[in-house]
């Protein structure tokens, strides 16, 4: 079996060892075991990648498999990783640990907790290896659908609402995906030949311009939803809020991803035509996003949608980068989007924690934790600080990078629109120092609050995890800009071959 | 014509034998015996989907007026399989003590549908598809009001019988046109001599609207809910599934053989109901409470889906409306044998009833769960390369609007199916279903589509194995 195929297979076996535990408390060491085993494969697979682009391996895919599924429609189950997914992976399998010691103590329905959190796993796993288009969308739906169930079941506050509005506007994205995905395939062989999923076979190929123009907006649109795309962003905030704290994070932290990753994997690698044609559009969609999501943090009271609004902003600050079609900004989005997973992964980690303590997450409510819980106050600041882009951490070199590309644009207009989005930077400031000042500082206002317990050993390691990852991002970001910048030229030189700035 | 000939029509004269020895059964053993009527049948039945895939010989018999083929072995192979299943799911309903008495005749009349539905799907001549489908129906109005006690159950057989009987009128009259314009009921000859000439299309669309109110699409679909909830859950579940699928089948094969001359009329008739038949049945599967009308609903929706396989009238489309078929057969059958275990220990019917469903009964739950996912097509189950497959068939011919209409739809099911999970799952109860065990031909039935479900997605030799026989125009 190949190194990918066990990244789908790991949480398969997990799954069906829970299934088989007889004591209810071993089942969330199993599911830690099992994921964490999956930690070690995704560290591997790094490695087996940077040596193997180090032996001169030139290849646009690695550890390429490939077999027929369905002969017919020339369907195959094909995986393959270039630097992105691998650095998707390695997010991935961060964040899905970070969340297993995060819901460590959930009570209601444990099994069933930790199955639908694996299967939503297993889901991005399979999506983020997968080179056919079929098997995408099938692992992409799979790992959409778990959503319903834990944010139904164990989520909190308007849970069923948020579950299904959530559940009903993915589908709907997933709709649109699903018909510009069948236009790519009924347009992958134009000048005759077997049509094809495979999205290597495709990139070799130009799909006639006017079948882009229909295909692109879909299939864009489609993963724009799950990246909370302006005006298809409203699932985000609500689902955010009623989500538990291990599911918050892997949606916000990896989910969201699904949509940018597709976005730029699909939508634009296959058709740059039309992506280069109608991009102003989307342009303006996501600057929307972006300043529209920070502006909408300012005003919230409530930290889960504080954040979740912040996502809204920094996925949009995502899809954005992916648009300027050079290869600065959308190596800064794919930096984008490892930062905000792990940033955004911490945030809601910690939201979890401190709503576990004080059983409220209005801001208002709170004040002067920073003396009562020292550790998670320290760890909080230091996320805010992330978000905010200080240098040292992952956001800086992240929205850095995806702001200097953007402004190469030579276009007045994609440079003007730059500067509006630019402006979000400021604004994040406002709403995280405003959290912060509230929040940790002055004096405690509760008396309730005066003996809250700090951080347990499971709680430290969730958050110390996700810590040391944005940080070493931070410090060291060389060498994942590399691996992303090697896996980029493709894309690049397609675009250019149309576009020439 | 010699008697070997005659083994062309192996599975209806199998069938036929069955419904003798059953009679007889009937007839000539003591009291006592006829408990193991049931379970004689199902096996009897059981060998004759057996031998229904051993490899058959094609041919024609009466000089044409009934064909077998490759593709009709394989459509008669799975409405076998749903009939199995169908019977299977009954054994607990018929050792009630009211069903005492009525044990063969519902075989009997089961099965005389089923040797109605295989002469339908083998027709080559309209007087052969005609008696065939009236075999199909008469004894379903029989079936519907199976439970003589029961007011709802009396009126949804009489229903049932009245419309029938209607769109079997309006069908024939649509015969009798094409007849009194071609001069002849055979298909092929039809197919050569059929144009687009008016009196033709007038005929065509009386046929058509004579087969909609068989396959239940609007604007010919009111009978359904109304039958569905007054007859027994076993019976809903076969009129669902099989007799939906039967009629799919046959009209397939029609639209295909006999009247490809118009495809340009019947792929505008059709796409206008299709988007109809799964916009109204969605919509109102939305506000119904009693899960029998609720699946009505959704069976009529999934109806307007299937129509995507036909509108092309490509190979792919008769493919995966096959396959389709025979997915939502374990899907459909998978949700009702939930309904059917539940109501047979509880008499609970609503949706309210199953409200915490899950804490007592988890395995029903899951099924359940699995069955809904897979009727909206949510992978990794079926139902979701089925849907996949018919959305191919329509986009290859281009159709990616009508594509866009179905997807979302299926958004919209995906709602209402959710609605049901969420009652299990997330919903609590004062006085949920008891937690209890279902006996051995439940189970059975059950795990089959269980199985079903998760195999024939993943295993596309099935898919590829029906791809070889179907055909296009």
């Amino acid at each position: 079996m190949d190194i990918l195929t066990l990244f789908v297979v790991i949480p398969v076996l997990t799954i069906t060892a829970i299934l088989f535990l007889k004591d209810m408390r071993q089942v969330r060491l199993v599911s830690a075991i099992g994921m964490g085993i999956q930690l070690v494969l995704a560290a591997i697979l790094i490695f087996m990648y940077l040596s193997a682009r180090h032996a001169g391996n030139t290849d646009e895919m690695l550890f390429v498999k490939d077999y027929l599924w369905y002969k017919s429609l020339n369907i195959h189950y094909a995986v393959g990783v270039d630097g992105i997914s691998v650095a998707m992976i390695g997010l991935t399998s961060l964040v899905v640990v970070a969340g297993i010691f995060a819901s460590w103590e959930v009570e209601f329905l444990r099994r069933e907790f930790f199955v639908s959190l694996i299967l939503l796993a297993s889901g991005v796993f399979g999506f983020f290896i997968s080179i056919d288009l079929f098997t995408m969308f099938l692992f992409y739906e799979l790992a959409v659908i778990p959503m319903y169930l834990l944010i139904g079941i164990w989520g909190t506050g308007p849970k069923e609402y948020s579950a299904m509005k959530l559940t009903l506007m993915l589908m709907g994205g997933s709709a649109l995906l699903l018909v510009g995905l069948l236009g790519i395939y009924f347009n992958s062989a134009p000048e005759g030949g077997p049509l094809t999923f495979n999205i290597l076979e495709i990139s070799k190929i130009t799909i006639p311009v006017s079948a882009q123009r229909l295909f692109f907006p879909l299939t864009f649109v489609g993963f724009g939803v799950l990246g909370a795309l302006f005006p298809f962003h409203t699932w985000s905030p609500d689902g955010h809020a009623s989500a538990p704290t291990a599911v918050s994070m892997l949606h916000a932290g990896v989910l969201m991803k699904l949509g940018g990753y597709g976005a730029f994997r699909v939508a634009i690698f296959l058709m740059p035509q039309a992506a280069h044609e109608l991009s102003w559009i989307f342009i303006i969609l996501t600057a929307t996003s972006v300043v529209y999501g920070a502006f909408g943090a300012i005003v919230q009271k409530d930290l889960k949608y504080i954040n979740a609004y912040s996502s809204v902003s920094h996925c949009g600050l995502v899809l954005f980068a992916i648009l300027m079609m050079n290869k600065t900004a959308m190596n800064g989005a794919v930096i984008q989007m490892i930062s905000h997973g792990l940033m955004t992964a911490l945030f809601f980690a910690l939201i979890g924690m401190i709503y576990g303590r004080t059983h409220t997450r209005l801001i208002n409510e709170m004040g002067g934790l920073m003396k009562v819980i020292p550790f998670l106050s320290v760890c909080y600041v230091i996320a805010g600080l992330a978000s905010l882009g200080l240098p040292g951490l992952s956001g800086f070199v992240a929205e850095m990078t995806v702001f200097f590309g953007a402004f190469q644009h030579p276009e007045p207009f994609y440079r003007v629109v730059t500067i509006v989005a630019v402006s979000s930077m400021v604004i994040t400031a406002v709403y995280i120092l405003r959290v912060v000042a509230i929040l940790l500082l002055g004096p405690t206002t509760n008396d309730h609050f005066e003996h809250l317990p700090d951080a347990k050993w499971y709680e430290k390691i969730s958050v110390v995890t996700l810590i040391s990852s944005v940080a070493a991002i931070g410090l060291a970001p060389l060498w994942l800009s590399n691996m992303i910048g090697v896996s980029l030229q493709p894309i690049v030189t397609k675009i250019l071959a149309i576009s020439p700035f | 014509m010699s008697l070997g000939n005659f083994l062309i029509m192996r599975q209806e004269l199998l069938m036929a034998a069955v419904v003798l020895i059953v009679l007889m059964a009937e007839i000539f053993t003591s009291h006592e015996n006829r408990k193991h009527i049931s379970t004689i049948t199902v096996l009897l039945f059981a060998l004759v989907t057996i031998v229904g895939f051993l490899p058959s010989p094609s041919g024609t018999l009466f000089g044409g007026m009934y064909v077998a083929s490759g593709t009709t072995a394989i459509m008669k192979n799975v409405l076998n399989i749903g009939i199995l299943l169908v019977m299977i799911q009954s054994i607990t309903w018929l050792r009630k003590i009211e069903n005492d008495e009525k044990v063969s005749e519902y075989y009997i009349l089961l099965l005389s549908t089923a040797i109605g539905m295989n002469y339908m799907i083998s027709a080559g001549h309209f007087l052969m598809f005609y008696i065939g489908i009236e075999l199909a129906t008469i004894p379903i109005a029989a079936l519907a009001a199976f439970d003589r006690m029961k007011n709802q159950s009396a009126e949804a057989g009489i229903k049932l019988i009245l419309s029938s009987a209607l769109s079997s009128g309006i069908l024939l009259y649509g015969l009798s046109m094409i007849y009194g314009t071609t001069g002849t009921l055979y298909f092929d000859e039809v197919s050569k001599l059929f144009t687009s000439n008016s009196l033709q299309t007038l005929g065509f669309i009386f046929f058509f609207a004579g087969m909609g109110f068989k396959i239940s699409i609007v604007p010919f679909h009111l009978w359904t809910a109304d039958v569905y909830e007054g007859a027994p859950v076993n019976v809903t579940s076969y009129l669902s599934v099989i007799s939906k699928g039967a009629a799919l089948f046959i009209f397939i094969i029609m639209l295909f053989r006999v009247f490809p001359a118009i495809i340009k009329t019947w792929q505008n008739t059709i796409y206008v109901v299709s988007v109809l038949t799964m916009t109204v049945g969605n919509l109102f599967a939305i506000r119904q409470q009693n899960l029998k009308r609720f699946l009505a609903f959704s069976s009529i929706s999934q109806a307007g889906y299937i129509l995507l396989g036909l509108i092309g009238g490509n190979e792919l489309g008769m493919a995966s409306v096959i396959y389709y078929i025979l997915v939502y057969i374990f899907s459909n059958l998978g949700a009702f044998g939930v309904v059917i275990a539940i109501s047979n220990k509880t008499g609970k019917e609503n949706m309210d009833d199953y409200n915490g469903l899950y804490h007592t009964n988890p395995k029903l739950s899951l099924i359940m769960t699995l069955a809904l996912f897979s009727l909206a097509g949510i992978p990794p189950v079926a139902g979701f390369f089925g849907k996949f497959f018919l959305f191919t068939a329509a986009a290859q011919k281009g159709f990616y609007l009508l594509v866009l209409i179905a997807v979302l739809n299926t958004i919209i099911s995906l709602f209402y199916y959710l609605l049901v999970v969420k009652a299990m799952f997330i919903n609590k109860s004062e006085s949920p279903i008891e937690k209890f065990r279902s006996d051995f031909p439940t189970s059975l039935a059950l795990g089959i589509c269980v199985a079903g479900l998760v195999v024939t997605g993943f295993a596309s030799i099935i898919f590829e194995a029906i791809r070889n026989l179907s055909f296009g125009i």
